[in-house]
């Protein structure tokens, strides 16, 4: 598959940058607006922040009535969804600023580390982004994929397990990607061949790999766990570490990271610019026409199914040996159903699962650094994925919008 | 073996359709035993004897009890296993309901342990305040603030789907972590509801519920987890559940929803209003759940069992293999709530099979069974199959097993 997209992926850069001047010829006034407003509303926050640090909520208020004002024109000028976007912002950015300005130096100077933050978000975004990206493929198919938590479990055992019987990283990565390709396979088979109820078999996946990883887990390596010099995936390290914010953030970062990252546009370029990933995305959205055009949807949802288990068993190893050093029993404990978030949250595309992912990933990171305030609410920062992900499929920002075929058996006549 | 106890439900059962009969009980019962069977040859692998292994479960179940030759010291220990497995077949009963009732209404109700959750967070909230009340309005009080949390959890769900159509599969998945993460800050360390004693400040725990609010233990010591009445509620609510579904004018609502939204719009029949109904019904089946146990043996919510908790997602099997009957939701939440006790730590003898292993075998059957009831044609093909099964019995399984492992 990388094959066909690596050309065009080059294209598309190529073509991506006009592409993008021309879209923001399209972006209307009031538009800019609403953008300009929500850019406020996070400045108002900044600005209180370190290095900046304002100790005065004056600015922020200033700033952040701004925005709220450029908001609420957008609003009236029609554009709805930034406007209350830049809204909703200022107000967040004020109230945020406030709080900010009412807490010591000191605990804002341990919380925030702009670096830190960034390579934290990094490392907690990117076995989402495996798995949403793992999402993204299948549901563009047409197949709901529940078991991504399952496909990410088998990953995480098998990454580990093949790590340390082939004594590589890579013999780990391999043998992660097959366990979850095969995992996608089952449910291939249910869900497209079977035409069960994709979510119910999605569940029995999950189940399925919760037994599977836990019992050969416990066999293999008992009480003891898995080993202590279980071979790791390296790191990347950049000599940019002179550039400011962004140079101590990404100077050593996981090579799975920078992997997810490349998927990511891969993905994209295949999705929306090869003409396999038309047919991809065609038998997701109307697999009869699809099928009478002369591509086979059962053999498009079977590639993209098992694909997507390959892709989501990434995240799982990436988790493994890259990040913990080790497997547990459940070690995934819901991460693949944030992955299930970001898909819905980015709507079903890779760039926007991306972004979803990250933030995500930076709500959590975030999380780990707020107990210096109140170590309980800093956990109840944990469930904003959850809670911005139903916010989203409710519509009240911008409707999500499945695939048209998504979740649906093709039944050929 | 296993799913043919509970005599005393015949009654009921005999109402269903011929149908509902004959498709719905021989299915089930094949697919769990299919099931076992794959479960049989994983322990064979393991190079343990998978008769002894399932012997060993049974007894550790406390199913054994039953028979009247076990006597002696063999049917004390029995009848105190017997006691742990209905304590877990209790919850499982609800939570089984809670999905039940939803796919009755064509909706995919996955939130069970959120709404299992959120009830048990209510219960033990109720539970260990107002230590002066007495024992049958606290219990009630207690109760009924599950059950309305529960529904309230689960509503949201329904509220979302009847006004915006949000799909409610993903809304109560989120609702499921989201009521995970309220419950760790409910009852982590400097939580609003973390124990209130002094010694007790670095443990992430609620308060204990207060006496008046316990549930009555009838069989057993109550100091070593005997059993509560909550069984007892939740066969009345088993009860309630098929009134509800077959006999009142909210079920025939429900059920041609269900069948058809349109269709049923088109008769006068609001879909929205449904679902939010469905939804509310459901969350209270399952906050009932979260109620027994923590009014019943639990006592206090840790926010440790918070995290390993699965019985809501248990349900949604119980539910599945018990064909969203009433019956089966009794047959199968006693299959999975013997074999959850029968392969624990400590019910299950370690020289015949170890535990460890014993629990993932547990999911690992679990997830074989809902993976080949997911499989409408599967099951068709099965029960069309019953007729060539004559000829050549042994393949068809085979294959099956095949696709699935």
């Amino acid at each position: 598959m990388s094959a066909v997209s690596e050309e065009p992926a080059a294209a598309s850069r190529r073509g991506g940058g006009s592409r993008v001047l021309e879209r923001l010829r399209r972006v209307t006034g009031p538009q800019w607006c609403g953008w300009a407003g929500i850019a406020l509303g996070v400045l108002s926050f900044y600005v209180t922040l370190p290095p900046v640090l304002i100790r005065s909520i004056a600015p922020s208020i200033v700033i952040g009535l701004v925005g709220l004002t450029l908001g609420a024109i957008a609003v009236r000028a029609g554009e709805k969804r930034v406007g209350w976007g830049a809204v909703v912002a200022s107000l967040a950015g004020i109230l945020g600023a406030y709080g900010a300005v009412s807490s010591g130096v000191t605990n804002l100077d341990r919380v925030v580390v702009w670096s830190a933050l960034l390579a934290a978000a990094l490392r907690y975004a990117t076995p989402l982004t495996f798995a949403a990206l793992g999402g993204v493929t299948s549901e563009r198919s047409g197949v709901v994929n529940i078991g991504l938590e399952g496909m990410m479990l088998m990953g995480a055992f098998f990454g580990a397990w093949g790590a340390d019987v082939t004594s590589s990283w890579v013999g780990g990565l391999a043998i992660g990607m097959l366990a979850g390709a095969a995992t996608g396979f089952v449910h291939a088979v249910f869900a497209i061949s079977l035409r069960a109820d994709q979510i119910v078999s999605g569940t029995a996946i999950n189940f399925l790999a919760l037994g599977i990883t836990g019992y050969l887990f416990v066999k293999i390596y008992g009480d003891e766990g898995t080993p202590d010099n279980l071979p790791a995936i390296p790191d990347v390290h950049l000599p940019i570490g002179g550039i400011p914010f962004i140079g101590d953030g990404l100077e050593q970062l996981n090579l799975m990271i920078w992997l997810g990252l490349l998927l990511v546009a891969l993905l994209t370029a295949f999705l929306f610019r090869t003409p396999q990933g038309l047919r991809l995305r065609s038998v997701g959205e109307n697999p009869l026409a699809a099928d009478t055009a002369g591509i086979s949807p059962i053999r498009v949802r079977y590639l993209a199914v098992i694909a997507s288990g390959a892709f989501a068993a990434m995240g799982g190893v990436f988790l493994s040996i890259g990040f913990v050093h080790s497997f547990n029993q459940n070690m995934i404990a819901g991460k693949g159903f944030i992955g299930l978030a970001a898909v819905i949250f980015g709507k079903w595309k890779p760039g926007g699962a991306l972004a979803a992912a990250l933030l995500f990933g930076f709500s959590s990171a975030l999380a780990q650094r707020l107990p210096v305030f109140s170590p309980s609410t800093a956990t109840l920062f944990q469930a904003l994925p959850y809670v911005l992900t139903l916010i989203a499929v409710a519509g009240l920002v911008g409707r999500s919008r499945p695939p048209a075929a998504d979740g649906i058996p093709y039944e050929r006549h | 073996m296993s799913i043919e106890p509970e005599p005393g439900t015949v009654t009921v059962a005999s109402r269903l359709s011929g149908f509902m009969r004959g498709g719905g009980i021989l299915v089930p019962v094949v697919t769990a035993l299919i099931a076992f069977l794959v479960g049989g040859i994983v322990v064979l692998a393991t190079g343990a004897n998978p008769i002894d292994t399932y012997k060993a479960i049974f007894d550790g179940s406390g199913l054994n009890w039953l028979f009247p030759w076990v006597t002696g010291d063999d049917r004390t220990l029995a009848a105190l296993n017997l006691q742990q497995t209905l304590l877990l077949t209790t919850p499982l009963i609800l939570t089984g309901l809670a999905v039940a009732f939803a796919f009755r209404a064509g909706l995919f109700n996955i939130g069970g342990q959120g709404q299992y959750l959120i009830g048990s967070f209510a219960a033990v909230w109720v539970g260990s305040s107002f230590a002066d009340m007495a024992t049958l309005p606290h219990v009630v009080l207690s109760v009924v603030a599950a059950c309305a949390a529960g529904g309230a959890w689960a509503g949201i769900a329904g509220l979302l789907k009847a006004t915006t159509g949000a799909n409610e599969v993903i809304s109560t998945i989120m609702l499921n972590w989201t009521a995970v993460y309220l419950g760790f800050y409910l009852f982590g360390l400097g939580g609003p509801l973390q124990n209130s004693d002094p010694q007790q400040q670095s443990v992430p725990v609620s308060n204990d519920v207060v006496a008046s609010a316990q549930l009555h233990v009838f069989w057993g010591d109550p100091e070593l987890q005997g059993l509560h009445i909550g069984i007892f509620i939740a066969l009345v609510t088993v009860a309630v559940f098929w009134v509800l579904l077959n006999r009142s004018v909210t079920g025939y609502e429900v059920r041609a929803v269900g069948f058809s939204p349109d269709a049923a719009e088109y008769g006068g029949i609001s879909a929205g209003r449904s679902y939010v109904k469905v939804m509310l019904i459901c969350g209270i089946f399952a906050g009932l759940a979260g109620a027994c146990d923590v009014l019943g043996w639990q006592f206090r919510v840790a926010t440790n069992d918070i995290q390993v908790s699965q019985v809501g997602f248990y349900g949604i099997a119980v539910a599945l293999l018990g064909r969203n009957t009433a019956v089966g939701t009794v047959a199968a939440a006693l299959l999975f709530g013997a074999l959850l006790n029968g392969t624990s730590v400590r019910n299950l003898d370690p020289s015949i099979f170890e535990p460890q292993l014993a629990t993932n075998l547990t999911y690992i059957i679990q997830g074989l069974i809902v993976l080949f009831v997911s499989a409408p044609v599967l099951v068709t093909s099965l029960s069309r199959g019953r007729l060539r099964a004559r000829r050549k019995p042994m393949p068809k399984p085979e294959v099956r097993t095949g696709a699935g492992a």
